[in-house]
């Protein structure tokens, strides 16, 4: 047995990505805006533009649409779901789940788990290890997980640029049925308090820099490192590899320092086009590697969420990607949906501009 | 609006699902338990696949209180494809945009929010067909399985 074989966590049945769905919105804020407002053009924005959801959108809407996407996908019915969780830090109620919402949308109640998944930008994949338990189990055949995120960023900080929109839906099913088998996952926590968000407050706060080394990169390479050396693979084994995107370099930084070649991460990095979507992020950076791998092809998907900790996943793509890819949309379709909008119809949208006093 | 008369009809306006007549067939919606085309009883539930086309539209810019977020929008008489004429509020397409006969899909989206502390009503709207690069199926059609 390989030395860190107890850290890797495989479900004693095997399990698989059975179907997955995207959800963007259509509207783009470039980064030259924001930055036009606040620095008179001075800053250089650290991502192209970023994805605003509509007036009419929230976490639950858009987990509503990916999740269609991923049922379509799956070819089930939604009454096969045995859980449907939702892992955001923007949902809309403080008291009150978005997956019963988002559950009786598809029609995958009344028998059917169903509860709110909180871990900052982890939070969708927190869900997808316990669908994947829960599946592994015999618990159940299927469930689901999305990670969706209307990221907030207070007027002005640096977060601005890249509070982005958008989510993804997985459903975790038996590895026979699945379009891509996972071969291990591991997670990796410790308590380092480099971004939050206090109750009723209506920003985030974080520390900076200190967002960098300690927690992003550290989580990200350890969960990585150890999960590879675990499983006996190296990164030239994999086809493609996804990490949360905060911004462009920051996975790019991880990537070559876990050894990884550029073109490996280019299919699912596109923060320079939507954004930081959080707890969408790399799970949204994954439906679009999905959308163009071919079967046998390896991935290594690792999230980052803040407080913080990462969590890693090897998948393997198997031969039912080719018929099930385009039974939804694609992720790069709702990309190409593209409508600019101004600093004032953002801040409109975006409920900055207070209307009841 | 109190939260149990959006609960009672949340099947309808969450995921657009009517009814059919057994009799003849026909698909309803809303679901109103009765056949207008035969008149016989109608109560077995149908999910419509939520495709259809622009049967007409106005601009809505004075809105009624608790819209007033997303004025000014358009309100449209939908031509489902499976028959019923449903009236909606459309998203995601602007005044200068929509035409009659433009092809929709449904979405579910937020209809209005009740302040800062009330409840918030989902329900359905129609946008124009997402351009793809591969056409299919709706993903909101019915799947058995």
């Amino acid at each position: 047995m390989y030395e860190n074989g107890h850290r890797i966590m495989k479900p004693s049945r095997p399990v698989g990505i059975v179907g997955y769905g995207a959800y963007v919105p259509r509207y783009r804020l470039p980064g030259v805006e924001i930055s036009r407002l606040w620095t008179g053009g001075a800053e250089p924005p650290p991502v192209r533009e970023k994805a605003v959801p509509g007036p009419d959108e929230d976490v639950v809407t858009m987990s509503i649409e990916a999740a269609r996407n991923a049922l379509a996908r799956a070819g089930i019915a939604a009454n096969r779901l045995r859980a449907v969780w939702v892992g955001s830090e923007s949902h809309p109620y403080a008291v009150k789940p978005s997956a019963t919402i988002v559950a009786e949308a598809i029609g995958a109640t009344p028998h059917v788990q169903a509860g709110d998944w909180e871990f900052a930008c982890k939070a969708g994949t927190e869900a997808m290890q316990a669908a994947i338990g829960f599946v592994g189990s015999g618990m159940a055949d299927y469930a689901m997980a999305i990670g969706a995120d209307t990221a907030q960023g207070r007027p002005g900080d640096a977060l601005e640029y890249t509070a982005g929109a958008g989510g993804a839906a997985f459903i975790l099913g038996p590895a026979e049925e699945s379009l891509a088998i996972l071969e291990g996952s591991l997670s990796y926590v410790t308590d380092t308090p480099d971004f939050w968000r206090r109750a009723h407050a209506r920003y985030p706060e974080h520390g900076g820099r200190f967002t960098g080394e300690p927690a992003y990169f550290h989580h990200i390479v350890e969960a990585a490192r150890q999960l590879m050396e675990a499983l006996g693979t190296r990164p030239e084994d994999y086809t493609y590899a996804v990490f949360h995107q905060p911004n462009v370099k920051f996975p790019q930084k991880a990537a070559k320092m876990l050894g990884f070649r550029p073109e490996q991460i280019q299919t699912g990095l596109l923060v320079d086009e939507i954004g930081n979507t959080y707890a969408g992020s790399c799970l949204i950076g994954l439906t679009a590697i999905l959308d163009e791998a071919r079967p046998g092809d390896r991935i290594l998907a690792v999230s980052f969420g803040s407080g913080a900790g990462s969590d890693a996943f090897s998948l393997v793509v198997t031969e039912a990607i080719r018929e099930r890819r385009d039974r939804a949309p694609r992720t790069r379709d709702y990309i190409a949906r593209r409508v600019v909008i101004d600093y004032a119809t953002y801040a409109r949208y975006r409920g900055k501009i207070v209307l009841d006093t | 609006m109190h939260p149990a008369r959006a609960w009672r009809g949340r099947s309808q306006r969450y995921r657009l699902e009517g009814e059919i007549c057994e009799g003849c067939g026909a698909r309803l919606f809303p679901p109103r338990d009765i056949c207008p085309e035969c008149q016989r009883p109608a109560r077995t539930p149908y999910p419509l696949s939520g495709r259809g086309e622009v049967y007409s539209y106005t601009v809505v810019y004075e809105p009624p209180a608790g819209y007033e977020e997303q004025a000014p929008y358009i309100v449209a008489l939908i031509r489902l494809e499976e028959g019923p004429l449903v009236s909606a509020m459309l998203t995601d397409v602007g005044p200068e945009e929509v035409y009659i006969g433009m092809p929709v899909e449904m979405v579910t989206r937020v209809l209005h929010r009740q302040g800062e502390h009330g409840v918030i009503a989902y329900g359905y709207k129609f946008r124009p067909v997402l351009r793809r690069t591969v056409m299919l199926p709706s993903p909101s059609a019915p799947v058995t399985a």
